[in-house]
């Protein structure tokens, strides 16, 4: 369980009145669920994120993780409980002057995995879950943005971690690509049941994948709600942020229990995919394995 | 012109590109060595950086900005009493190293600085994130995505450091620059200078030419 109990974080200005970024938040996520958190920009939603690694640590409030209060610890211990708590970015954030496999190295250094071998071994493996066995040599600017997010996700899962957190993962991604991504991230969290914070402004999704939903305005959460309830015909979210947010048209549904099913009729759902048109091969290309996401594609034109 | 005079004066430019490559070749190394760490440590300390400790890094800042501030020719002469206790003696070619490799050191850790700053932030707050120790965040993500840069500011500062070694003539440093000025500018022995200032044409190529091979060789920002 992830708990954050009246987190507030607010930034001098330089003179100016303090920004309050994240205000008052309190927020519980269930191990193993995948909590969306929705927003415009500047609604504090990346800080939010940022609290719960203490990346940004809060001005005031407590952040635990599991059964560690990571707002008493000192800086080791934040140090070590990090190594439980993997993160993407927007941005990728990778190095580009070391190839895949010694990005992916990196994580498990920082952890204190010191044999090489060993490190090498766990950064393949992490690499054979996102699918990127074949350009472990290869250095970033040789990828693709999607297959850059997939090196970071490995980066992420090397060490085994418990929490994941992913900071606007697809927002410099197509919507072909963002399918990919967000499909990995479905899969990490049923395989591995790693709980998954995504933070992002796109509610497609946050349809695709949460199973919680918070939406995010002026440094508050404004309303919560279980993300099934965005597919349920006739809900509307009590505040008008959630109502702008949630009139945006589903896109993509999630695969397991609460996503594409036996019986499921995306014509009569009223729901629309990113890339009805693609093209098979290109699917095989950029995601070899056994797509959920897009068996509900070519499913549903069937 | 008749370059007889330079045949005859063959054994001074040997002596004088000998001395040229002991300066650069001492003061080059140590700047790097020691102004790489001291570039680390501004960046690192500055306000927004790893370890922010604004008032130290407003101290050892204008130390740096100080001793940059100098006038070579200033500083040569100054620090003669601090020379003379390093290396024994206040004239010759040990003589410059010190000043010069003094001045080296805070424009080269400059130099280092900016090469971080350009970087962004995006690794360093993944490696954060991901629990690194600031030791390991500055060998494993820093000096590896500068590498490229870095190598830039030493051939920036080895081709500055030649055109500042010419001035050690004024406490009798030799090297090819100050063999220039004293053949051929005092003695207007022009063919002198002339020889003495392409064989300084051609080390300066020489650097820059390695210098940028190797910062692109270990460039992998652009796709090959």
């Amino acid at each position: 369980m992830i708990s954050l109990r009246g987190v507030s974080t607010t930034f001098a200005a330089g003179g100016k009145e303090p920004i309050v970024a994240v205000d008052d938040v309190s927020l519980e996520i269930p191990d193993g669920s995948i909590q969306g958190i929705i927003g415009f920009s500047g609604a504090g939603k990346s800080t939010l994120l940022r609290n719960i690694n203490l990346l940004e640590r809060p001005t005031t409030g407590q952040v635990w993780v599991g059964d560690t209060e990571l707002t008493g610890l000192n800086a080791e211990g934040l140090r070590r409980a990090r190594h439980h708590i993997g993160m993407i970015f927007q941005g990728f954030n990778l190095v580009n002057n070391l190839t895949v496999l010694q990005n992916v190295e990196l994580s498990l250094k920082f952890s204190g995995v010191k044999d090489k071998t060993e490190r090498r071994r766990r950064a393949a493996e992490a690499l054979e879950i996102v699918d990127i066995t074949d350009k472990t040599k290869n250095y970033p600017a040789q990828l693709s943005g999607g297959q850059k997010q997939r090196v970071a996700i490995a980066r992420a899962l090397a060490t085994k971690p418990e929490v994941l957190l992913c900071d606007e993962p697809t927002s410099a991604l197509d919507p072909f690509t963002t399918a990919t991504v967000l499909q990995y991230l479905a899969d990490i969290n049923t395989e591995f049941g790693i709980t998954v914070v995504i933070v992002t402004h796109e509610m497609e999704v946050i349809k695709a994948l949460a199973d919680h939903v918070a939406v995010m305005e002026e440094g508050r959460v404004v309303e919560k709600f279980p993300a099934t309830e965005l597919r349920r015909e006739g809900f509307a979210p009590t505040t008008s942020i959630g109502r702008y947010l949630v009139s945006d048209g589903i896109s993509v549904r999630r695969a397991g229990t609460s996503g594409v099913s036996e019986g499921f009729d995306p014509a009569a759902e009223g729901v629309q995919y990113y890339d009805q048109q693609v093209d098979p091969q290109r699917r095989d290309e950029v995601a070899p394995r056994e797509n959920k996401i897009f068996a509900a594609v070519e499913g549903g034109l069937r | 012109m008749s370059f007889d005079v330079v045949l005859e004066r063959l054994p001074e430019i040997n002596q004088a590109m000998l001395e040229t490559f002991a300066m650069i070749g001492v003061a080059i190394p140590l700047a790097v060595l020691l102004g790489t760490p001291l570039g680390i440590w501004l960046w690192s300390h500055a306000p927004a950086g790893l370890k922010p400790t604004p008032k130290s890094h407003a101290v050892v800042s204008a130390l740096v900005n100080m001793v940059r501030s100098f006038p070579f020719l200033i500083l040569l002469i100054a620090i003669i009493p601090f020379t003379r206790l390093i290396v024994g003696t206040s004239v010759g070619t040990a003589a410059v190293i010190v000043p010069l490799t003094i001045n080296a050191i805070p424009y080269f850790a400059r130099l280092v600085e900016q090469n971080i700053t350009q970087l962004g932030t995006g690794a360093v707050e993944a490696s954060r994130a991901m629990g690194a120790t600031r030791g390991q965040i500055i060998r494993n993500v820093l000096l590896v995505d500068a590498k490229p840069a870095i190598i830039g500011s030493i051939t920036i500062t080895t081709v500055s450091f030649i055109s500042y070694s010419a001035m050690s003539g004024l406490v009798g440093g030799g090297g090819i620059g100050d063999l220039a000025i004293r053949y051929g500018y005092y003695r207007y022995e022009t063919e002198t200078m002339v020889v003495a200032c392409v064989l300084m044409v051609i080390l300066v190529t020489v650097v820059q030419y390695g210098g940028t091979r190797a910062a692109r060789w270990t460039d992998k920002r652009v796709s090959a």
